[in-house]
């Protein structure tokens, strides 16, 4: 390969190195709102080309994380690591490599599907050449190609957070966030999303955090990380948690983990 | 595996910077109440405060006008900077405060350095700006208000320089002050402060006439300087003191709200959503 390999066919061939750096490494991360501490000595990583589930009720810091993540919020302690760049020192070359998808939604709803997707390209500094060639690619792998020139706000909601991977990976990044982003669709947009972030990790090898307070979304070979009120309470491959809470399914083993944190009477 | 930095290029930055001014300019587009009622609050001053105090307050010749003009002809660079004030608090505050924060994420996780996002921002909403300004020129041509054709040219330079300061102000004001966070309040304590201690309305040795102290006051308003820099503008010329004024001003309010803009405001006003408990 003498010619400069373009990201995507690098892509095509992911290569699972246990000595790889971790695509995200979250290290002892603290932080407090005022007096209030809403996340506790977190750590934990991400490898790439792995679907890691952030399991943790409303309230139990996930979206706080993902503020710290996406250098929303200021460090207060600790250390956040994408493909080993650090946040803070070198958020530039971190964010490159992150794509996000908010729990809020994010679109400009009177602008087209292509225009929304032609301003992030522009601030990942994509030539809109380029970014014409690769929204038209990604419009059509979310099938939405036929609505290119329609208002966002003419979409379902499953379309529109189709919409919003899409524009998250337009940049090609290797680490994608998603905070919640099957809450409020229905049961055929959930199931679509799920796998199609799902074929993400197995064809392109892009390392997944998805957050979550929903079980079922999990599956067996993910990893999962267990947050609640703050704090880490388990983290591995999901069945290992699963065994070492003594529970028979995620379900029971959250209930478990955490019941075992609230106190007597108060528990689930 | 950890790759070396590369940094970013002088065309990214640029794509980067004409993206934000294009959707920026496609939002207005389709904000059609915005335009009109940005248009609206000009020419009411125009057409009914003007033609009433017309007869109220004599204008001499003062520079750069080199005849005897009319009162209209007078205030029309005070409302064109009227125009810009609206416009930058308006987006300002936006930006701090919760209204425009689904867009303040997006665009804060680019991975261009953060100050130049917001600078790009903040020129875009100059930018918005200056549509509203031409528009309102071209109302005021059927009103007699008539500068050299040149004019429209030579003021453009000074209403990018006086639309980033009072944008930038405006989001100093609205990360700085924590009481400012609605529309009313800096209404209250910054418009109409700013709008009538300073040239808009009346020639400044009028003032002086009426109460030195006022007039110190209004020649300490950086809102007077980007007015006249405006008016002489408009009639081809230079006013160097205004200019050195509002570039300062311009120069100091941006680098001030860079440092105070804190997106963890805007998120913590939306309260329990997001998570957060």
């Amino acid at each position: 390969m003498t010619s400069p390999a373009p990201i995507a066919e690098q892509r095509e061939t992911p290569r699972p190195d246990p000595a790889a750096v971790p695509a995200l490494s979250i290290d002892s991360v603290s932080h407090a709102y005022g007096p209030r501490r809403a996340l506790m000595d977190v750590s934990f990583n991400v490898q790439p080309a792995s679907f890691t589930a952030l399991l943790g009720l409303n309230g139990a810091g996930k979206s706080t994380l993902f503020s710290l993540i996406t250098r929303l919020f200021g460090i207060q302690s600790g250390r956040v690591g994408i493909f080993g760049h650090d946040i803070s020192k070198s958020p530039g070359e971190a964010l490159r490599l992150l794509g996000v998808v908010f729990q809020p939604r994010t679109l400009d709803l009177d602008l087209s599907l292509t225009q929304n997707l032609l301003y992030h390209a522009a601030l990942h500094g994509i030539s809109r050449r380029e970014a014409r060639a690769r929204a038209a690619e990604l419009l059509g792998r979310i099938g939405l190609t036929e609505r290119a020139g329609s208002k966002v706000r003419d979409l379902s909601g499953g379309q529109m957070r189709r919409l919003e991977i899409a524009r998250a990976l337009l940049h090609r990044p290797r680490l994608l966030l998603l905070d919640e982003p099957t809450v409020g669709l229905d049961v055929k947009a959930r199931a679509d999303i799920i796998s199609h972030v799902r074929q993400l990790v197995s064809e392109q090898g892009i390392g997944v955090l998805w957050a979550t307070h929903l079980f079922d979304e999990i599956m067996a070979g993910d990893d999962l990380v267990v947050l609640h009120q703050g704090k880490v309470l388990a983290r591995g491959p999901m069945s290992r948690v699963v065994a070492e809470a003594g529970a028979q399914d995620v379900n029971s083993a959250f209930m478990r983990l955490t019941g075992a944190q609230t106190l007597p009477g108060d528990g689930a | 595996m950890r790759e070396a930095p590369r940094g970013f290029s002088a065309a990214e930055y640029m794509i980067c910077l004409t993206g934000i001014v294009w959707r920026e300019g496609l939002r207005f587009l389709h904000q059609r109440e915005r335009f009109v009622s940005a248009l609206v609050r000009p020419l009411v001053w125009l057409f009914i405060f003007a033609a009433g105090f017309r007869q109220v307050l004599g204008i001499s010749i003062i520079p750069p006008y080199e005849t005897y003009i009319l009162y209209e002809v007078f205030i029309a660079p005070g409302l064109m900077a009227m125009i810009q004030l609206f416009n930058g608090m308006q987006s300002s505050l936006s930006m701090v405060y919760d209204r425009e924060m689904g867009n303040m994420r997006t665009l804060l996780v680019s991975p261009l350095p953060r100050g130049y996002l917001l600078f790009c921002k903040l020129l875009a909403g100059t930018a918005v700006s200056l549509l509203q300004v031409y528009a309102f020129l071209l109302i005021a041509w059927f009103w007699d208000i008539t500068p050299p054709l040149s004019g429209y040219l030579t003021v453009l330079p000074a209403l990018i320089l006086s639309g980033l300061m009072l944008g930038s102000l405006g989001m100093l004001i609205s990360s700085g002050i924590k009481q400012l966070e609605n529309f009313a309040g800096v209404m209250n304590f910054v418009i109409f402060p700013m709008f009538f201690a300073s040239s808009a309305l009346y020639p400044l040795w009028r003032v002086q006439e009426g109460s030195p102290y006022l007039y110190y006051v209004c020649e300490a308003n950086p809102f007077t300087h980007a007015v006249e820099l405006i008016r002489f503008a408009l009639y081809g010329q230079i006013n160097w003191i205004s200019l050195a004024v509002v570039a300062t001003c311009t120069i100091v309010f941006m680098i001030g709200a860079i440092l105070a803009y804190d997106p963890s405001r805007g998120l913590a006003r939306r309260g329990p959503a997001g998570g957060e408990g």
